[in-house]
């Protein structure tokens, strides 16, 4: 018998499928008519608002960004006056979170990372510290907490004319930590780039150690060289530029302190209750994370003779990362959110200033969208980072 | 069928987007619901604060509850919404509230920029500053370098920075959001200073702790034109607000107080029959019942008894008259001719 040829497409006896019974067909016209009503109503809500803020004559637009602010703002890194714009107040918003939010992200990986290898120490008492650190600061909730190290700067210390001098040059009191700092001197700067110059070097110089110890198997004491290098030549620099020694005191005058550098409470207080709350939960990442290797790899490092210190910084780390920086990102990204809470205990983040600015020009959604976009800008840019740095550690697999 | 239960509940959704696109009368809205929704301070004794037993009263709390008497009958016919220097006219202008009676100043921008209309002054304030008597400092022109407590997006703020500025002095602020917050910060020394309106301060001083221990200095910076606002678009609405507050002024202009209202209904003054409705015309042209103005001063008295059972001189506020006696006495209550 000739095998049946199913090559050849029986040709249907029926008239075409008819159009609303055809799943392809009706899938595209679903999408087109959802299509059509999500841009309607998007359509219908804008011009819907911007009837309604017309009719109660309600200003639009962002032509406020070059009137005259006429608020202080209580510290910046740039220079702001009152007199200055609303445009230049939001930028000072900007830098402060940017601060709080840049020197948060590396203290928390850094006291994350710590806690989380004590937790899992085989120290008892070390192991339950850390325990308990983590279930105190992952369970209060952040408000609180900022509440209460704010309280603490601002009750436990003494008002400017009885502050705490513990070292000459220090100055501790409820206005703020004050320190003397070096005095404008030309060798600063050039101290500055030694430093960035022998870090870049002291980076050349890891690579061509890895290189010369797979060569020959000598290990290179590249951490240390560059450790003595940091210390000695912008020392040097130092000493060439004659040695300046002037300091910028802080001293107390009329109400306040002037000169050196001053670490408001509201920044201290900030920065410490959220990366001790922070870190707890970076704890818990990083303890996840070693956790997830094989115990195979902890016994065979042990077994080729590696330390305990060379162990987890050779074999567990470069494994545990992959598992970490994920949900490391998403912490980084929470911290960055929670330091706009930063207006209940008056630090001048960005979400404070627009907030003043929104209340002094009425426009709330345009500062709204702004204080999203600026907080989109930052997300995005951390998780990019982070993102890159995953691919960049991640296992080269088939 | 799934296709037609999706496009019945999309048509749904759209019928109940419709109704959302027109706002509507303020005064019909609040006709319907039966009550006034009026924002307040919450935190400043003496013009916006709940009382231990957690009854509102002051000042504010007072024209608030001068408004629902005039529309209701019933001056208890208000619920009070606290709200922060930062939230107040936003939840005015989104329709949170129907009438703003939270010490707000009445200014040019806030006026022609936020879309609301400022009514009768209640209150005419001025900014100064509450210090320590430790410090020492007996004017505000010593101030130069002094970290100051304030709360941020308000007239406060930007009048402190013009003052040092025009004084050629520098001050630090310190801005929290929180009355309540602020107030505590100030009193454990974060600041050397707070500034707010004169009437605030006093109200502050008054819970503090030690109330003896602080001075407000006599320099006031600023003039401050405390009145309850309004929405732009309900202009009957807003004729009903403003001359509540003024039937108070005019009714101790009068002589009417709480207590002989009942008497004076059969007054033979007709500028007084005309006011208390014994003569009718004020009330139907307003859209309210004719005995409104009657309503008010029964229930919530005229505006010297307002001001005396709130901030007078026998609470713990103590605060004189002042500008805000009336014209005749040397201040600055004027109430328009009711008729």
């Amino acid at each position: 018998m000739k095998p049946k040829d199913n090559s050849t497409p029986i040709k249907p006896a029926e008239a075409a499928v008819p159009f609303w019974r055809d799943a392809g067909k009706r899938a595209i016209f679903i999408q087109i008519i959802a299509l059509f009503m999500v841009g309607g109503v998007s359509y219908y809500l804008f011009s819907n608002t911007q009837a309604n803020l017309a009719r109660q004559s309600i200003a639009t637009g962002f032509g406020f960004f070059g009137k005259e602010a006429s608020f202080e703002i209580g510290e910046s890194l740039i220079r702001y006056s009152a007199s200055d714009s609303y445009a230049r107040a939001l930028l000072v918003g900007v830098l402060n979170t940017l601060q709080v939010a840049f020197i948060g992200i590396i203290l928390t990986t850094i006291l994350g990372s710590i806690v989380g290898v004590a937790r899992l120490s085989t120290n008892w008492l070390l192991s339950k510290v850390a325990g308990a650190f983590i279930e105190v600061m992952q369970n209060i909730p952040v408000l609180l907490q900022l509440f209460f190290w704010y309280a603490i700067f601002y009750e436990s210390f003494p008002p400017p004319r009885q502050a705490l001098t513990p070292v000459n040059g220090i100055v501790l009191c409820n206005r703020g930590f004050i320190f003397a700092i070096p005095e404008a001197h030309s060798a600063y700067p050039a101290m500055g780039l030694m430093f960035l110059a022998v870090l870049i070097g002291g980076w050349f110089m890891n690579r061509w150690g890895h290189r010369r110890q797979e060569l020959t198997g000598q290990a290179f004491p590249a951490g240390r060289i560059t450790i003595a290098m940091i210390i000695i030549l912008p020392l040097l620099i130092w000493a060439l530029y004659g040695a300046p020694t002037a300091m910028n005191m802080p001293e107390l005058r009329g109400f306040n302190f002037q000169g050196g550098l001053t670490l408001s409470p509201e920044f201290m207080a900030l920065l410490l209750g959220l990366v001790l709350y922070t870190s707890a939960f970076v704890a818990e990442i990083v303890r996840a994370g070693i956790q997830s290797i094989n115990r195979g790899q902890i016994e065979a490092a042990k077994a080729i003779g590696l330390r305990s210190g060379q162990v987890l910084q050779l074999v567990i780390f470069p494994q545990a990362l992959r598992v970490i920086i994920p949900p490391l990102t998403s912490q980084m990204l929470n911290l960055t959110k929670n330091s706009s809470l930063a207006v209940a205990i008056g630090y001048a983040d960005f979400v404070a200033v627009a907030n003043t600015t929104i209340n002094q020009t009425g426009q709330a959604i345009e500062g709204v969208a702004m204080i999203m976009v600026v907080y989109l800008v930052f997300s995005l840019s951390t998780s990019l980072f982070m993102n890159w740095y995953n691919k960049h550690m991640a296992l080269v697999e088939r | 069928m799934k296709l037609t239960k999706v496009l019945v509940l999309v048509l749904g959704l759209c019928l109940t987007f419709g109704t959302f696109a027109y706002a509507g009368k303020d005064l019909d809205a609040v006709k319907a619901k039966g009550y006034i929704q009026a924002g307040v301070n919450g935190s400043v004794f003496g013009f916006g604060m709940p009382d231990a037993k957690g009854h509102w009263a002051g000042l504010d709390v007072d024209t608030a509850r001068a408004i629902a008497a005039a529309i209701f009958g019933d001056a208890s016919k208000v619920k009070y919404t606290p709200l922060s220097a930062q939230q107040r006219f936003t939840a005015l202008q989104s329709g949170e509230i129907d009438v703003l009676t939270r010490n707000a100043t009445r200014t040019l921008s806030r006026e022609s920029q936020l879309g609301l209309n400022f009514v009768a002054v209640n209150y005419y304030d001025g900014q100064g500053f509450l210090v320590s008597k430790k410090l020492g400092v007996k004017s505000a022109k010593e101030l130069d370098g002094a970290t100051i407590c304030v709360l941020p997006g308000t007239t406060t703020e930007q009048n402190a920075a013009d003052f040092f500025r025009t004084n050629n002095m520098s001050w630090k602020p310190v801005v929290i959001e929180s009355t309540a917050e602020l107030a505590k910060t100030f009193f454990a020394g974060r600041c050397d200073v707070l500034t707010s309106d004169a009437s605030q301060l006093a109200g502050t001083r008054a819970i503090a702790a030690n109330p003896k221990g602080y001075v407000i200095l006599p320099e006031i910076i600023s003039k401050e034109p405390l009145a309850p606002a309004v929405r732009h678009g309900d202009d009957q609405f807003r004729d009903i607000v403003d001359f509540s507050v003024l039937a108070m002024i005019n009714a101790e202009e009068l002589g009417i107080t709480s207590k002989n209202v009942d008497e004076m209904l059969k007054s033979k003054n007709p500028a007084i029959q005309r006011f208390l409705g014994v003569t009718p015309g004020n009330g139907k042209s307003l859209g309210l019942d004719e005995k409104w103005a009657y309503n008010i001063i029964k229930q919530v008295g005229n505006y010297g008894e307002v001001f005396e059972r709130n901030v007078g001189v026998n609470t713990s506020l103590g605060l004189e008259r002042g500008l805000n006696a009336l014209w005749t006495n040397g201040g600055l209550m004027y109430s328009p001719p009711f008729k």
